[in-house]
Formats: structure tokens, C-alpha cells, sequence
């Protein structure tokens, strides 16, 4: 049974796109049609496997929620009831530049562009900070800004495709808080092997699905309480003696002393001793260590010395402490018990894994035979490890107790001395990178000039207030109040905010919202019908409050109803991409890799890749970085930029690290080749490099990898990179909250807030939601799950998929049942104090008593997705997000504060209590709220029928 | 004689669905397919799939266990599903042990998914005929394709590797090994079916804790202690006794 000779048939290799793993596929195209879409063997993120959802991409391309053309708002029709018209490019580029224009010849901060889960910041941050405005960023401050900010202002990077578990070498595998992540395939590659190894693998998490089901241990927690067990672990581990003391006193701040002076302007900062050092953005290597031989303080790291790390000392400038003591101070009180009533994860349990967490780390080291230097000089024979690892995910960090939940987790495993060596945590280039890294976002509204690009970085790492986008009362200067006083480390921006702020007006209103592979009208927002009437809602003068959106998607979303223009994006398998060195590579931890998508099949229709529009926009609009200096345009398309631009003329340094030089000869840096995309092409798309073993590990403080790093543009400084155990950085905020600097300090009514979260070690607190709300009223927490088989609100307009998800229940323990009178399927309300929705239960043993759930973003709205107006998806499907504010209960007169975490701004969607009864039984059996059916939009395909029998090559 | 099975490791399968949308793309355009949908973006979408996932979950809080399951054609080396065929459309190779269904004389009267105690035969219902898991036989045997692809897609896709191809009648196969490593058990065998796939069991891993091992030798608890204490300020017998 060989293949039709006669059939036309091509193979070509690019990445799949059905969600943000970047596995290489190899995409058979015959009779013009994708005939099959199968893992990439040479591909070293998924060395040949591939997901239900990537393995469905056909669906995908050819799916009836396919927009194709660009849309224009019919004059005199309502924003959202979806009366389009057709309209040619050129008239959608000549109506947004003209726009834009305008606005960034009067006040740039009226445009705002936010991105959805795209992969493409490299290009978008270049063009919101060529046009001027402020007001950009991804989803990160939505979706896990707390897991990249917590880690890495702690150890220099986090997981994903920052760096993740050595599952290779390691022994005991604790994931905490993850469902399903991007990080997809590698991850059940690697945990397959690890489980295979004999190695023991334990999920903490109020459910047990997906991973969780072949963990050896699953510990059910309450959500939000992950903070209170590590810190109570960490407790047991310092009482026992059980973390990595050579560890803790080489690599980290554990030994550094701190002024504990109460009456000290400079309390809880690290002395300083008298040595020399250049202001820069890194840690600099001047702190005192109290030495144990000579009983006296010397410099940090001085070569004879062997520091404490408990006591308390005098010296000529007060009392001093170190570190380490202060985190055994603060975690005196986490016992176990304490974290049980919390938790509720027995007492005894809390023990038993951190002993066993010590005593693996301890007695099952690795010692691999590779010799290094570092960064102090000293040379070192071996390698060694302590093989536990672990993974975290939203789980931990949506919630507004997180950056601190997660300094906890990343404090674990610094005192187990896991931090990149063998079997314990390994960073993926382009980290690890400073604590805090460089890039600073601006730090005053002077930033923003008419007709001029942004000065500074739209997001960015601040180290202290100093580094704050405010102005100079103390308020913010980005729409979504970012790097503000209220969100100090916002790091990745607040999405959730921008559509609330910007109908508020408050801190002022915009003109121009563009929205990017956003769903912000339906999944991608909290307090969802809230948003959906901010998007419709108009000023006394009859105007939108939000004057004008223009929405980019390839599919039929909820949010294309509300648009005024519509562009439609191509399918991943239609476009070139760039998995970037400059937004999220695909390294691994022997090296960087970037990674490529090339199109197989050509666009469907009108659609444009919306980096093409982005490019055609930059050139018309004359920002600098798109034109010649003569004032040409610079770059054709999108394909071009990616060959052309550098960070910097001359720099070397572009997207893209492979192939460089003329001839391709050059890597990381060198000048743009022109043949790039076809030796990404001839080369399954990716381009890996692969440091030497000495460069591998340990590389915070290796001196081979600092050097080879900075000679090939990742870092510019090779100093080391001390983990935080303690964060002097949080503590500068806090004392100026508490009025004791000389520089910025917080508005009054930020003072108790910014005072209370910037503690400069962990602690746990309740959630900011559950302090505000009635918890009796609202006894349950209800969270998500990520299911494998569908990636965010993207997957419902795919046929095949959406027969394994089409509807979602609201799981529970029988017991809330049987306390609540209703059964097993019934129909039930879920109530918060914001909102209430009802669904149908599903009565499940594999979740703790207190929590109910459901999987993310299943249900949509009716008629969207080229879906029937009564799918499976909008009668029996719903949101959770409904019942979620994107504010904190306030009182009339006080400040509203985004629910979110008071450091990172990170939406806090598991922070949810919730209550449920039994729908009565003359209500309608489908899920509540409905909306209005959405109708298709010109360019979809007229509706598909009642079958679909899918071969390649017959479907026209 | 050659019997082509797969083994299913429940000890890492985490319930992806990677098989069943591998299988769905490869066979819809190939010799077994197309792979229908009914309502495929309607109400209650359903169809043509030839290997399911069920989870399913065992016993009650805090113990519960959460199994991912999938199930597809057993090809039984008794199969049921053969005899009562009355046209003789479900046949089993006998070269390779694969069972197929003949499309052009099956009527789809589906007596053998009466006769079939797994589920495994549904009919397809537009087609009309009986569709059902072939073991990508149009992949095993083609030359076009590089040898390491000449296996079912569902084995190739699956990202845990839980799904292990080969011939479980030749003991030094991989499939064989598995099963004979991990008490790899049939479903059901009290049916007399002899079912080809294999099920891996889980395996559970647990650490043990010894007292010593807290105590430790090298307690860096023990670098901390400052030996010379200072003078203490309570009474001893320091200061009252003179003799």
C-alpha cells in the first residue's frame, strides 16, 4: 500500500503554533492540501512527538472561523452587533496611520496595544517604542508574571523557556500549582524518562489531572496556601540542618550582613564595606561577611574565610545579622502545624517531604567529571548536584499573595542547592541574567514626546523607586498604571487593567486601543460582561469611550464582534515567525536555540501576517527605526526585518542567532545574511548551539559561560550573579514607604500597602480578595485547569478538538453535593460577590473538599467560532471569569485597587471564593449568562452542514 | 507467526489525546478513512475516532487515583468480532495478526460491535460501514516512508512514549520486553479473546526515610554553634559554695 505516485506531495519542516511549545513539525502537503502534520525528529524540543492539539492543526487551517478579509464597522451601525463591510489593505493601513498619526503627533500615550499569547514581543515592543506610547504589553501580567518576577528576582531566571527541572539526573520531581503549560511536549518527554529512572515524582495541587494522575504522592492543598507549606518546609529544613551550607555561602547572599539597626535610615540594607564599585545595574561585590575563624567581619567571598550564617553581631555601624539568620527569624513561626490548619496538608506530611526533599539533595549528590573556573578565579574539579527539581505554574502564581509565594519556592530550592547544577534547576539561555536585569522601563513622563519614540524600554526590571514609571506626585504614567507606585515590579504589564482604566478614564482616557491574538472580549479578562458593555459604552456626547479598536485575528473570536476594523491574521502554517533570542527563544539548557516558521501553504484569502502589517505600519507612520536615513523604507516586509535589523546599527545582534555574517558563518552576532531563512529552512527550522559541558552549569558564577555570554551579546556584565535569598531590592521600596530616603516615595495612600508586601523575605498572607469578601458566605475557592487538548479560548473552531472538549462542568467534591441537596449533573448557580453563573456539576474525588473547578476557557459565546448559535460550547459551556472582578471590593470613597498582586500586578483569577445551590427545576437547562447569537462576518465561509468528511486535496 | 499489537503504559500516560488526533488526521485522508464528523461545529459534535481516552478515577479522597485510559482495537488473537461478520468484511490477517474491515462488503449491521466486549467497532455513520483501528497497516509496510516511521502515528506522536509497537508473538521485541518487565496484563481475559494490546501497570516509587539521615554527620547546624558562650547572669553554685 505505498503512496499515490500521482499525488503531488511536499514535506517541509517549520514550527507548529497550536500553542506556545515551539515543537518542530514536518507538514506534508499534497494536492495543495495539509495531508498530515507529525513531529519533527531532529527537532530537540520534541524530538518527534506531538500533541493532540498539534496533530489537529489541519482543522485548524481549514476551519470555517477562518477571517479573510479586512472589515470596516458599518457607518451607523453599533459596535458589537457585528455589521461589517469588506475593505481593501490599503484602506485599512490608510485608516489606522492617518489615526495614529494624529495621535503621535499630539499625545502618543492615546494609542494602546496589547498582545494576547502571541510569541512576537520583539517586533511589537519595537513598534509601540518607535511610535511613542507607553501603553504596551503582552499577557504576561494576565497570565504568570508572578512565576517570571518571583523566580527571577531570586535566581536570575524561571521556568518555561527560561529554564525548568534537569529531569535527566534528578530524583525527586515536586511540581506544584501546573495543569497543562506551553512547556508542553518536552515535559512529558523528560517526566516519562524521569519516571521510567525509578525517579519519585510528586504533584501539589487541589486537583488531580493530567500529570498529576502518574505523580507517586499527590498532596491535595488549599489554593493559595502553596507560600504557608514552603515556608513551613523551608522551617523543618533549617531546623534540621538539612540545606546545602557550601551551597548557600559561595553562591548567594545567605552570609551577607545586614543592618539591623531599627533607628538606621539604612535598616534591613546590606552593609557595604569600603571597596571601590561602579554604579551598574548588577549586584555589586562589596558586602561584609561575618568570618568564623577570626570571629570578625571581613569582606564578602574574601578566599580564606568561612562566613556565619546565624548570629547576631556588633559592629561600629550597629547590629548586624546575616541573611540567613534573618530568614530563619522570619520562617521561626512557620511550623508545620501552623501551615496544616492552613493548608491542609497534614502536619506530619509537611515534615515527611521536607525530609525527604534534604535528605535526597544530600545523599544522592552527582559529581560529574567536568572541570570549570569561577568567577572568582577559583578552579573546581567536578560538578556537583543535589537531584531534586521542581515546577510551578499559575497555580501558584495567580494569586496576589504569589511573587512572594514564589520567592518562597525559589528560596527552596537555592537552600537545597539546586540552582543550575545537575538534577536540580537548569537556566536556558538568555538567562540567568542579573537580579534584577537591566532593562529599565522609562522613569518619568518626560519619556513620552510627541512624534518621537518612547526613551527607554516599554517594560522593563526596576531595582529600586527610582526606577518607576511615575510622575512627580507618585502617579502613573502607563494606561494599565504599571511600574507605578500601586504595581512596582509589573514587570510584564496589566492587561486586565487596560480596558477598565481606559473607559474610566482613569488615569486617563485613550483614543486608539489595538488588540492582537486577545481575546480580552471573552477569556482574557476577568469580570467579562463587564468589559464587554465598557467596549459598547458612550459618553454623554455619544461617542465611544474607547474611541476606536481594531482587532488582529485569524479566527472568528468574541472579541472580532466589538471591532471597528477588523484585520485577519494568517494560520501558522501561512507566515514566517521568529522564536526570537529578543522576546522567547526555545533554548535549551546546553545552549541557545531560536527557531523559525516558514509558510507551507500560501494565506488563505486577504489574510496578512499582522507582523507585515506592523512593518507596513511602521514605514507609513515614519518611525525611525523602519526607514533609511535617507528616509526610505527600511524593510519590505517581515521577512526582511528578520534578515536587517539590528538592535543597534552595527550591533550584529538581530532576531535571529543562527546563520549570521555573510556566508552564515556567525553565530549570536554577526551582520545580517541574506540567505538566513533558507539555512533556517534546510535546517528544520532551528538553530542550536551547544556550549561546551564547563560553560553548562553553575552559570551564575561561571566564568567561561559570563565571558562567552557577554563576547556574544547576552550579558554585558560578567560579574557573578549571587542568588537573592533576601532581596535588598524589595527592601528599598520599603523604606521608602516608611519615609526613610531621600528619593521617590509612595503617595500616602499607597505607604501601609507598598510598606506591608515589599518585605524583603517571604511571608504568607491570605489572598487580598478573601481579606476583602464575606469567606462564611463564600466558603469555596473555585481556580481552572489547563486541559491538553485545547490551548486558551483557540481551539473551538477545530473540529476534531472540540469533540474532546465541546462543553465544561463544574467539578466538586460529592461532599458539597450532599451538603447543597443537588446531584451529580445537576444544574447549579455558582455565585461570587461579583457575579453568577450557572452550569452543570460534575461530582469528582480527585479534588480537595474546597475548592471546585473547571477547565480554562471552553465555553464561548454563541455563534462565535463559526460555531451554531446553539454548540455545546455557549448552551451548556461557561466562564469562570464572569464571577471575577477585575477589582478588589472597595468602599465608596476609597481607592480602587486592580485584583491583582500588590508587587507584580498579577491578575489574581485563583483568589475566587465562590458559593453554589441547585438551580431550580423550572429554570432553562443551559448555562446563564446567554448573549445575543454572534453572526459570521463577511469573508468566513457560509455555515458547514451536518457532515464533514475531511481528505485532503477534495475539500474545495 | 507475527502477532502486531500495541502496549499501553498507564504509568505515563497523562491523558494528552495525542493518539486520537494522530490517528484522526492520519487516516482521514488515507486508506481507511475519511474520519467523519457529524455536527462538527453544531450541537453535539461527534464521530468517526479509532482510539479513545477515558479518565476515570478509583477510589475516594484523599486516595484517589486519576487514570488516563485509551483504548482502541485489542486485534485479539481469538477476535470475536470475525465470526459473526456475515459477510466476511471483519477478517484477521494472518501474516501480521491485524483485524480489518473490508468497506466494500461491509453492509453495517454491527453485530460485531455486539459481539466485541471492548467497544471497539463503532460504525461510521454517514459511511455507513464499520471503521475501526488498523495499526496504520498502510504505514508498516511502505518503502516511501524512513523505517524508524514505519509504525502506527498514534506511537509515533505519543509525548510519554506510552504507547509501544511491535510483535508480542517474538519475546526479544520491544513490545514483549515491556510486558514481561512490567506484569503487562489483557483487559478482560476471561472473554477467551486473547486481546493482542498489552496494559503496563502503574508502578509506584517511594522514598524512605531513615532517622540518621536527619541527623547527619556533616549537620551544618554544627558550623553555627560559637563554642565560647558569655557568662551567665543566673545563680550557680559557682557563687554560694565555698568549701
Amino acid at each position: 500500500m505505498a503512496a499515490n505516485p500521482a499525488r503531488k506531495r511536499e514535506v517541509k519542516s517549520t514550527t507548529c503554533y497550536m500553542c506556545a511549545c515551539r515543537c518542530g513539525i514536518n507538514v506534508t502537503v499534497e494536492d495543495g492540501e495539509v495531508r498530515f502534520i507529525q513531529g519533527n525528529p531532529e527537532h530537540p524540543i520534541n524530538k518527534g512527538v506531538l500533541c493532540a492539539k498539534g496533530a489537529s492543526g489541519i482543522m485548524k487551517q481549514y476551519s470555517p472561523a477562518r477571517l479573510t478579509k479586512p472589515l470596516r464597522r458599518k457607518a451607523g451601525a453599533e459596535r458589537g452587533a457585528s455589521e461589517f463591510e469588506e475593505i481593501s489593505w490599503e484602506e485599512a493601513f490608510s485608516t489606522i496611520s492617518e489615526r495614529l498619526q494624529h495621535i503621535r503627533e499630539t499625545d502618543p500615550r492615546k494609542f494602546a496595544f496589547y498582545t494576547g499569547r502571541d510569541q512576537m514581543q520583539a517586533l511589537t515592543g519595537l513598534f509601540a517604542k518607535q511610535f511613542g506610547t507607553p501603553n504596551y504589553a503582552a499577557h504576561g501580567g494576565f497570565c504568570s508574571v508572578n512565576m517570571a518576577a518571583g523566580l527571577i528576582y531570586t535566581i536570575g531566571g524561571s521556568f518555561w523557556e527560561f529554564g525548568g527541572p534537569d529531569l535527566e539526573r534528578s530524583r525527586l520531581f515536586v511540581m506544584l500549582g501546573t495543569a497543562e503549560d506551553h512547556h508542553s511536549n518536552p515535559m512529558k518527554i523528560e517526566l516519562a524518562k524521569f519516571k521510567r529512572n525509578g525517579g519519585k515524582f510528586i504533584a501539589i495541587n487541589p486537583v488531580r489531572s493530567g500529570y498529576a494522575a502518574i505523580a507517586d504522592e499527590w498532596i491535595p492543598i488549599k489554593p493559595g496556601t502553596d507560600g504557608a507549606l514552603l515556608l513551613a518546609i523551608i522551617h523543618e529544613m533549617i531546623a534540621l540542618g538539612l540545606y546545602d551550607r557550601d551551597f548557600l555561602r559561595q553562591y548567594t547572599n545567605s552570609p551577607d550582613l545586614v543592618n539591623v539597626d531599627e533607628s538606621s535610615d539604612d535598616f534591613g540594607l546590606f552593609l557595604r564595606s569600603d571597596k571601590k564599585i561602579e554604579e551598574s545595574c548588577i549586584d555589586p561585590d562589596n558586602k561584609m561577611w561575618w568570618d568564623r575563624h577570626q570571629d570578625r567581619a571581613v569582606h564578602a567571598h574574601s578566599s580564606e574565610a568561612d562566613p556565619r550564617l546565624m548570629g547576631e553581631f556588633e559592629m561600629e555601624q550597629g547590629k548586624v545579622k546575616p541573611a540567613f539568620q534573618l530568614l530563619k527569624e522570619r520562617v521561626e513561626e512557620y511550623t508545620p502545624e501552623w501551615a496544616e490548619g492552613i493548608t491542609g496538608i497534614p502536619a506530619q506530611t509537611i515534615r515527611r517531604l521536607a525530609h525527604e526533599m534534604g535528605i535526597t539533595a544530600r545523599d544522592e549528590t552527582i559529581e560529574l567529571p567536568i572541570p570549570w573556573t569561577d568567577a572568582w578565579g577559583r578552579e573546581h574539579e567536578s560538578i556537583t548536584g543535589n537531584p531534586v527539581s521542581f515546577h510551578a505554574m499559575r497555580g501558584l502564581a495567580a494569586h496576589s499573595n504569589g511573587f512572594q509565594t514564589i520567592r518562597a519556592l525559589g528560596i527552596l530550592m537555592t537552600i537545597l542547592g539546586t540552582i543550575d547544577r545537575p538534577g536540580g534547576f537548569r537556566h536556558k539561555a538568555p538567562f540567568p541574567r542579573p537580579i534584577p536585569p537591566c532593562a529599565k522601563p522609562p522613569k518619568s513622563p518626560d519619556a513620552v514626546q510627541p512624534g518621537a519614540p518612547l526613551e527607554g524600554m516599554p517594560l522593563g526590571f526596576p531595582a529600586s523607586p527610582e526606577d518607576l514609571f511615575v510622575d512627580d506626585q507618585g502617579e502613573p504614567v502607563r494606561l494599565d498604571k504599571g511600574f507605578s507606585w500601586e504595581y512596582p515590579l509589573s514587570v510584564h504589564g496589566l492587561m486586565h487593567n487596560a480596558i477598565t482604566n481606559a473607559w474610566r478614564g482613569d488615569p486617563y482616557p485613550i483614543d486608539t486601543l489595538l488588540l492582537f491574538m486577545s481575546n480580552m472580549a471573552w477569556n482574557s479578562s476577568m469580570n467579562t460582561t463587564g468589559v464587554r458593555e465598557m467596549l459598547v459604552d458612550k459618553n454623554d456626547d455619544g461617542e465611544y469611550k474607547i474611541p476606536f479598536l481594531v482587532v488582529c485575528d485569524a479566527f472568528h473570536s468574541e472579541t472580532i464582534a466589538f471591532a471597528d476594523i477588523v484585520l485577519p491574521d494568517t494560520s501558522y502554517l501561512e507566515r514566517h515567525d521568529a522564536m526570537s533570542m529578543l522576546d522567547r527563544p526555545i533554548s535549551e539548557f546546553e545552549g541557545p536555540v531560536d527557531s523559525v516558521r516558514v509558510p507551507v501553504v500560501p494565506p488563505m484569502g486577504d489574510s496578512k501576517p499582522f507582523q507585515d502589517v506592523l512593518v507596513e505600519l511602521g514605514t507609513r507612520l515614519k518611525l525611525p527605526r523602519f526607514l533609511n536615513l535617507d528616509g526610505t523604507r527600511k524593510f519590505k516586509d517581515y521577512k526582511d526585518l528578520v534578515i536587517n535589523y539590528e538592535t543597534e546599527p552595527g550591533s550584529g545582534i538581530g532576531f535571529l542567532a543562527g546563520w549570521r555574517g555573510k556566508g552564515g558563518e556567525k553565530f549570536m552576532r554577526g551582520e545580517p545574511n541574506p540567505n538566513q531563512w533558507e539555512m533556517y529552512a534546510k535546517n528544520n527550522c532551528v538553530y542550536q548551539h551547544k556550549l561546551p559541558r564547563s560553560f553548562q552549569y553553575m552559570r551564575n558564577w561561571n566564568r567561561g559561560y559570563l565571558h562567552w555570554a557577554q563576547d556574544h551579546g547576552l550579558i554585558r556584565y560578567t560579574d557573578p550573579v549571587n542568588l537573592h535569598l533576601y532581596s535588598e531590592v524589595l527592601q528599598r521600596f520599603r523604606l521608602a514607604a516608611e519615609g526613610k530616603t531621600a528619593g521617590r516615595q509612595p503617595p500616602d495612600y499607597l505607604r501601609e500597602r507598598v510598606r506591608t508586601h515589599f518585605d524583603p523575605l517571604p511571608f504568607y498572607s491570605e489572598p487580598l480578595e478573601t481579606q476583602a469578601i464575606d469567606k462564611d458566605r463564600y466558603p469555596l475557592n473555585a481556580i481552572t485547569q489547563r486541559p491538553m487538548a485545547m490551548y486558551h479560548s483557540w481551539d473551538s473552531q477545530n473540529a476534531w478538538l472540540r469533540q474532546i472538549h465541546a462543553h465544561n462542568y463544574l467539578f466538586m467534591s460529592p461532599r458539597v453535593g450532599a451538603q447543597h441537596g443537588f446531584d451529580d449533573g445537576d444544574w447549579i448557580w455558582v455565585e461570587s460577590e461579583h457575579g453568577k453563573v450557572r452550569c452543570m456539576c460534575r461530582f469528582s474525588e480527585a479534588v480537595e473538599p474546597g475548592t471546585v473547578w473547571t477547565w480554562n476557557a471552553i465555553g464561548k459565546a454563541s455563534g462565535a467560532w463559526a460555531l451554531d448559535s446553539d454548540a455545546n460550547e455557549s448552551k451548556k459551556g461557561f466562564l469562570l471569569n464572569h464571577l471575577i472582578s477585575e477589582e478588589i471590593p472597595a468602599k465608596p470613597g476609597e481607592h480602587r485597587f486592580s485584583n491583582s498582586d500588590p508587587i507584580t500586578g498579577q491578575a489574581a483569577w485563583y483568589d475566587l471564593r465562590v458559593r453554589v445551590y441547585k438551580a431550580d427545576a423550572n429554570e432553562a437547562k443551559e448555562t446563564s449568562p446567554q448573549f445575543e447569537p454572534q453572526p459570521r462576518v463577511p469573508g468566513m465561509e457560509p455555515a458547514r452542514g451536518k457532515w464533514q468528511a475531511f481528505v485532503r486535496g477534495l475539500s474545495k | 507467526m507475527t502477532q502486531l499489537a500495541l502496549v499501553i503504559d498507564l504509568n505515563t500516560c497523562v491523558g494528552c489525546h495525542a493518539c486520537v488526533t494522530s490517528c484522526k488526521e492520519w487516516n482521514t485522508s488515507g486508506e481507511a478513512g475519511p474520519m467523519v464528523d457529524r455536527n462538527p461545529y453544531g450541537a453535539d459534535p461527534t464521530g468517526t475516532f479509532f482510539n479513545r481516552v477515558q479518565t476515570f478515577e478509583v477510589g475516594e479522597y484523599p486516595s484517589t487515583q486519576t487514570i488516563h485510559f485509551p483504548k482502541s482495537c485489542l486485534h485479539c488473537e481469538d477476535p470475536p468480532c470475525v465470526p459473526v461478520c456475515p459477510t466476511g468484511a471483519s477478517y484477521k490477517r494472518p501474516e501480521d495478526g491485524i483485524v480489518l474491515v473490508d468497506y466494500d462488503k461491509c453492509i453495517g449491521c454491527e453485530y460485531c460491535s455486539w459481539a466485541c466486549p471492548y467497544g471497539a467497532r463503532e460504525i461510521d455513520e454517514q459511511q455507513k460501514v464499520m471503521k475501526k483501528c488498523t495499526l496504520c497497516v498502510d504505514r508498516l509496510y511502505d518503502e516511501s516512508l524512513p523505517e524508524a516511521e514505519r509504525k502506527p502515528v498514534c506511537v509515533l506522536s505519543c509525548p510519554t512514549s506510552a504507547r509501544i509497537y511491535g510483535d508480542i508473538h517474538d519475546p526479544e521485541s520491544e513490545a514483549s520486553r515491556a510486558i514481561n518487565a512490567a506484569s503487562g496484563y489483557q483487559l478482560m481475559p476471561e472473554w477467551g479473546t486473547q486481546p493482542a494490546n498489552h496494559y503496563l501497570p502503574r508502578r509506584k516509587v517511594n522514598i524512605a526515610v531513615h532517622e540518621e539521615d536527619l541527623q547527619r554527620v556533616d549537620n551544618p547546624l554544627r558550623k553555627e554553634d560559637r563554642g565560647q558562650r558569655a557568662p551567665t547572669t543566673r545563680t550557680t553554685l559557682d557563687d554560694s559554695t565555698s568549701w
